[in-house]
């Protein structure tokens, strides 16, 4: 079974003649280990589906399951310990704190779940160094480049035991090596067992997926068929 | 793709034989465009014709046979590298004219198309993704090859989106028709240049 499943999900927000469908019937899961990028314009419902399958918001229809439970099922205060301890979040804008440094930022969610400080920024070391930002841990997010921060972003979405990862366009605007970077560390985690969902317009950050699926006017109108190996692209490749 | 001027830029570096040019010429290009012998040889003796490289007169043909480059052959590098390839012409895209014809097409839902070819090529991009998350960091010559196709084919996915984007809109809000027809595409452009 998929570590993260929507079950013919739907969002409406408003009712009557305002009635706005964000999302209509969407069923999609990610494995362990699998990075899913969902691609559509804005106003196609992409980050609804993100934000719906991170708990952050409800379903007006269907169900989001998460290792195997039900967020239905699950008490306010469960789905608040599956938010700090299991899912990790990536937004365009880092989200960082200001007053805290880099090193405070990535250990906060797990101070907030209760691990013990030392603990806390012992992983958070442990995440930085990672991501090759060890030595920026005392900086504060202004210090930081923007590139920089995004990893702070990430290191604070992996810290700990967390096994989903959740990005809205987590290369926002960076430049191109950079949300390539952004990427290449979002797979490092995928490699470690996490499952991951990406939600983008942009084709090139998609394209690290291993599944893309095209949401239109809140629904799934198509996806990639799993690509064959990268061989049969050279030896079919472009001739001088 | 001028595998002339690429064997030019192998020459610069010194005297080589015909199957080391093709070998260097592969590996130069991230192994992604396949040369066969012949064609080099072909395009040396061209070259030679035309006073660009010289070859070793004793030698006979074959692949005991090194040539090196010319003055004249370095000029003409030096001149191509830093010549425009022409990108002034829009080019007769196939793709532009396929959802042209589609959209002329009252049978057909011309959405359906564009997300046709947007699914091939994401799939493709993917697949060139790949072959810079394997080796892209250790093999510089295949990270510029690939980020070259990623960055053609997103700007075609881009055109699509945009397309499909306007598409929309323009059912929703059909423009009122002019009373004077818009110039033509082509009267245009030949007045712009």
């Amino acid at each position: 079974m998929s570590f993260l499943e929507l079950r013919h999900v739907t969002k409406v927000y408003g009712d009557g003649s305002s009635e706005v469908r964000a999302l209509d019937d969407v069923s999609l899961g990610v494995d362990r280990g699998g990075l899913v990028a969902v691609m559509g314009p804005s106003g196609s419902g992409k980050s609804t589906l993100l934000t719906i399958a991170g708990s952050l918001e409800e379903p007006s229809g269907g169900e989001v399951v998460i290792d195997g439970h039900s967020l239905s099922e699950m008490s306010h205060n469960d789905k608040a310990r599956l938010r700090r301890r299991t899912i990790g979040y990536v937004f365009q804008d880092f989200n960082l704190l200001p007053g805290l440094t880099a090193a405070e930022n990535v250990s906060l969610p797990l101070e907030l779940d209760g691990t013990g400080a030392r603990r806390a920024r012992t992983a958070a070391l442990e995440a930085l160094e990672r991501l090759g930002l060890v030595e920026r841990a005392g900086h504060f997010p202004d210090q930081l480049s923007g590139g920089e921060r995004q990893r702070v972003a990430i290191a604070r979405a992996v810290v700990g035991e967390r096994r989903l990862l959740l990005a809205d366009e987590p290369s926002g605007a960076l430049d191109s090596a950079n949300s390539e970077a952004v990427m290449r560390m979002i797979l490092a985690a995928c490699k470690t067992g996490v499952a991951a969902m990406v939600v983008t317009h942009d084709a090139q950050l998609a394209a690290w997926a291993d599944r893309v699926v095209f949401l239109r006017d809140g629904t799934v109108v198509d996806q990639t068929v799993p690509p064959p190996s990268a061989e049969a692209l050279i030896s079919s490749g472009p001739k001088p | 793709m001028s595998v002339r001027h690429a064997l030019l830029g192998l020459l610069s570096e010194g005297p080589k034989y015909g199957h080391q040019l093709r070998q260097e010429f592969e590996a130069r290009t991230g192994d992604v465009w396949a040369l066969n012998v012949g064609q080099v040889y072909t395009t040396l003796q061209r070259l030679e014709r035309d006073g660009l490289v010289a070859s070793d007169d004793e030698a006979a043909e074959g692949p005991q046979k090194a040539f090196r480059i010319t003055e004249a052959g370095a000029e003409e590098l030096a001149e191509w590298l830093r010549t425009p390839p022409d990108l002034t012409t829009p080019p007769r895209d196939e793709l532009v004219i396929k959802v042209l014809v589609a959209l002329a097409m009252p049978t057909v839902d011309v959405h359906e198309v564009i997300q046709a070819h947007r699914r091939y090529l994401v799939e493709l991009m993917q697949q060139w993704t790949r072959l810079k998350e394997d080796e892209g960091e250790f093999d510089l010559p295949l990270a510029l090859v690939v980020d070259a196709e990623l960055g053609r084919l997103d700007s075609v996915i881009r055109w699509l989106d945009s397309a499909d984007g306007r598409l929309k809109r323009a059912v929703v809000e059909p423009t009122a028709p002019t009373a004077a027809p818009a110039p033509r595409l082509r009267r245009r452009l030949a007045v712009r240049r």
